[in-house]
């Protein structure tokens, strides 16, 4: 990460480099995680003659698809100002839902969709409304509901895996399309629209703002609690989907399924430059955050080091992006 | 139709309470279009309550509201500003990492199909705003690169870019300077031409007199009056918003000066000032005049130990200490009361008690460390008496209380100690001027008790009114030293801007 600091400092040309930097806060940032991506991914291949083959690649994608997509959510909430500590719940209570409509030749398959995607709507509305309406710290709301959402998932699933599902569900998360993975595909779209909505629309003007300054938004005429509820709802239903996702991935709906996923999806935020307070971040950056934990998840695995220590690494690393994020704004 | 040439504005029989305290009752207020209408009263009351009404932040209320002679009522902000009212925030409500055009433009950009933002065109119709405000900016500056005075004239170009026919202007001068103020008042003229209604709230007595046509006071929340401004003078206006004769804002008394207390030599730091050398006596109040910017908080910061320095030196007594931290200044002898007393004077949510004495838990536990609550509420409600703190109990939370007696309670936190030398920066800072009068009053007698005296203030008149001596910084370089008796409003603005 040393390379990228020099790196920046080459790229502006002699007094006018303070503005510039300035200015391009954000780009910058992209930059330097794409940096440390490409150098983690060097890193490996230098270490490792598979970690480059294009299956591996590819499987890569299709291991961080869940995360990346919960992590879109979640960077929704935090832009905002807020958090969502439920994810792994949510993912588990909708995987559920949805294996439920799922046997064979029992519903079209658009069913277990819509209810998991739903499912996470309607979860995402009630933590809404409680930060909103009943003026609840996010960080309690969420954690009732991260209980609650369990408590479900073993309540619709009668504690037991949901097993013998249909072909067609299955498809969702193991099939491909040329080559490409579905969850692949379903990120991509998902990172789009995001990606579109937050940076051309007045609705993801108005999630930086409030997160920026919830006081200032509302004495701008901004419809505050109704952009706040929309965002637990956007991320609930992105969790719906992860969900989904999930349980077609494992052919089961596993009421188990998902614990310490909402800290995997917060650490790729966090990694990907969206400040915890709000207002400042991309979901480019958090993709990205979600890549660079999925590459390093993937090579440590190649080179066979233990999941014991696959945590401690990671945990560190989530230590330094921040204190590298820290020295680079100061 | 005849209503609608008269006023713009129509408030009405306007109450409104809130648990426990009756903040507005029976007000009216009446606005003509094309005008300027100062809203007068003494912090507390009611002026922000009533404009928060009238911008539908407070939805809730008893009277009626009329605005071109039709009656409404506004559910939120947004209907406000949709009808043609918009308001100037006393606090800054910039949004920091926003560009100056994404704040200008917040909640009404110019989008396609009302979803997609025209970034094209606002940063055009921005460019055009800043021209107006005298801001030569790229639209496209973070908020969080502008100079305090700066951002207060981006918001002041918001306001404007609402085409609205009513204008608030809550203390819209209070981190401007001069120029900046000039500007202002020509962009209120243009704003009177296109028979645009101004509503004015401000404590400095000057603007008022010098831009508005009517005046509204309100006091304890009831409505006292409207007048014509050349009608009335400052006295009569004082007079009807403390609700008494305010004679002898500042006290005049003989003073007998002693020993030197404190010497400073040849501080400097880098970027903020340098070259910084006087004394202070026992018995004297110094005054530090300047403009916002020139150094003053910086240079009594560092005596204090809260900002280092890089050269220079510090004599306390005749002795040269070296003074690292607030602790050291402490010990020695050393109080300040910060320009910010939310920041660094108060815990908002902690009582009265426990504000005053979490600086001096030693003076009330013993070798065992243990506070001992007897000591406590007796100190503290000395402190309480001998200051006149308006509160019911030592157990009433700081976040209740008002501007005034939270700096009373900021300054009694130093007493308590019983310093050598107190500084007080900024003491009067949006405190009103009942309470003013009163913290006058108590810097004096600090003075008379023997206390080297150190006011930082922004305001002349406080400055003249207070000092003994007055130090003049610009740029962080001191540009002049005057003695009560040489010292009037524009010797310490000249010096103050360089001259």
């Amino acid at each position: 990460m040393d390379n990228l600091k020099v790196q920046t400092n080459e790229s502006g040309h002699g007094a006018p480099l303070k503005k510039t930097f300035k200015v391009n806060g954000n780009l910058l940032k992209t930059y330097g995680l794409v940096i440390a991506l490409l150098l983690v991914c060097a890193i490996f291949s230098a270490l490792s003659p598979v970690f480059l083959q294009p299956t591996n690649l590819m499987n890569i994608l299709n291991q961080v698809a869940i995360n990346s997509i919960l992590a879109i959510g979640v960077t929704f909430v935090i832009l905002i100002g807020g958090i969502d500590l439920g994810l792994g719940s949510y993912v588990a209570i909708t995987g559920c839902l949805a294996a439920l409509f799922a046997h064979p030749n029992t519903y079209p398959v658009i069913v277990p969709i819509l209810l998991a995607v739903l499912g996470g709507v309607l979860i995402g509305a009630v933590n809404g409304f409680f930060v909103t309406k009943a003026k609840l710290a996010p960080f309690i709301v969420t954690l009732g509901m991260m209980t609650i959402a369990r408590g479900g998932a073993l309540v619709v699933s009668e504690g037991r895996p949901i097993s013998n599902l249909s072909y067609s569900f299955n498809l969702i998360g193991g099939g491909a399309l040329f080559g490409i993975p579905i969850p692949v595909i379903i990120l991509a779209a998902v990172f789009i629209i995001s990606f579109i909505v937050l940076k051309k629309t007045k609705y993801g003007r108005y999630i930086y703002a409030i997160g920026g300054n919830e006081e200032a938004s509302r004495a701008s005429g901004i419809q505050v609690n109704k952009v706040i509820l929309s965002s637990y709802i956007i991320c609930g239903a992105l969790a719906g989907l992860a969900g989904l996702i999930q349980a077609s991935r494992i052919t089961t709906g596993q009421p188990n399924v998902g614990v310490g996923y909402e800290l995997d999806a917060i650490a790729a935020v966090v990694i990907g430059g969206t400040s915890l307070m709000g207002g400042v971040g991309t979901v480019t950056g958090t993709v990205l955050g979600a890549l660079i934990i999925g590459v390093i998840n993937n090579g440590l695995d190649l080179l066979n080091v233990s999941s014991y220590y696959q945590q401690i690494i990671k945990g560190m690393i989530i230590i330094g992006a921040l204190l590298i994020d820290r020295k680079k704004t100061k | 139709m005849e209503k609608k040439a008269e006023y713009i504005l129509g408030m009405k029989g306007i109450t409104k309470t809130f648990p426990g305290v009756n903040a507005l009752s029976n007000v009216e207020l009446k606005i003509k279009p094309g005008t300027v209408h100062a809203l007068m009263g003494e912090n507390g009351a009611g002026k922000s309550t009533l404009m928060k009404i009238l911008i539908g932040m407070y939805p809730e209320y008893e009277g009626e509201i009329f605005y071109n002679g039709n009656k409404v009522q506004f559910k939120d902000i947004k209907q406000a500003l949709d009808i043609g009212i918009s308001m100037i925030h006393q606090e800054l409500t910039s949004i920091e990492h926003m560009t100056i055009a994404e704040n200008i433009f917040l909640g009404k950009e110019p989008a396609f199909k009302k979803v997609w933002i025209n970034e094209k065109a606002m940063i055009g119709k921005t460019k055009e705003l800043l021209d107006r405000v005298g801001l030569n900016l790229d639209p496209k500056t973070l908020m969080k690169n502008l100079s305090v005075s700066e951002k207060q004239m981006v918001e002041i170009a918001k306001a404007i870019s609402y085409d609205s026919k009513v204008i608030i202007m809550d203390e819209p001068t209070s981190a401007i300077t001069d120029r900046e103020v000039d500007q202002l008042f020509t962009i209120i003229h243009e704003l009177k031409k296109n028979d645009v209604a101004i509503i004015y709230i401000s404590h400095k007595m000057d603007e008022i007199f010098k831009i508005s046509d009517e005046i509204t006071v309100l006091r304890d929340g009831k409505y006292i009056g409207t007048y014509k401004t050349e009608q009335l003078t400052i006295d009569q206006l004082v007079a009807q918003m403390v609700g008494r004769e305010l004679t002898d804002l500042f006290p005049q008394k003989k003073k007998v000066l002693g020993e030197e207390v404190l010497r400073v030599k040849g501080l400097k730091k880098a970027n903020a000032y340098r070259d910084i050398s006087f004394h202070v006596r026992s018995g004297e109040i110094v005054g530090i005049a300047g403009l916002m910017g020139a150094g003053r908080t910086e240079v009594v910061n560092s005596i204090f130990g809260l900002e280092s320095y890089d050269e220079g030196e510090i004599e306390f007594k005749g002795k040269q200490v070296k003074i690292k931290s607030p602790a050291d200044a402490i010990n020695l002898g050393i109080s300040l009361v910060s320009e910010d007393r939310k920041r660094f004077g108060l815990v908002l949510p902690l009582s009265v008690r426990e504000n005053m004495t979490l600086p001096n838990l030693h003076l009330i536990s013993g070798f065992s460390q243990l506070v001992s609550k007897r000591k406590e509420k007796n100190i503290v409600n000395e402190m309480i008496q001998e200051l006149s703190i308006k509160t019911p109990t030592g157990e009433q939370l700081v976040k209740n209380l008002s501007g005034g007696n939270q700096q009373k309670i900021v300054i009694a936190k130093s007493l308590l100690r019983d310093p050598d030398v107190i500084i007080l920066d900024e003491p009067t800072r949006g405190i009103d001027i009942g309470a003013k009068s009163e913290i006058y009053h108590l810097i004096s007698e600090l003075a008379e008790a023997g206390k080297a005296v150190i006011v930082v203030s922004s305001e002349l008149p406080e400055i003249l009114g207070l000092s003994d001596r007055i130090l003049v910084l610009h740029e962080g370089r001191l540009t002049g030293e005057l003695s009560k008796e040489e010292a009037d409003q524009e010797k310490i603005m000249r010096l103050a801007v360089g001259g």
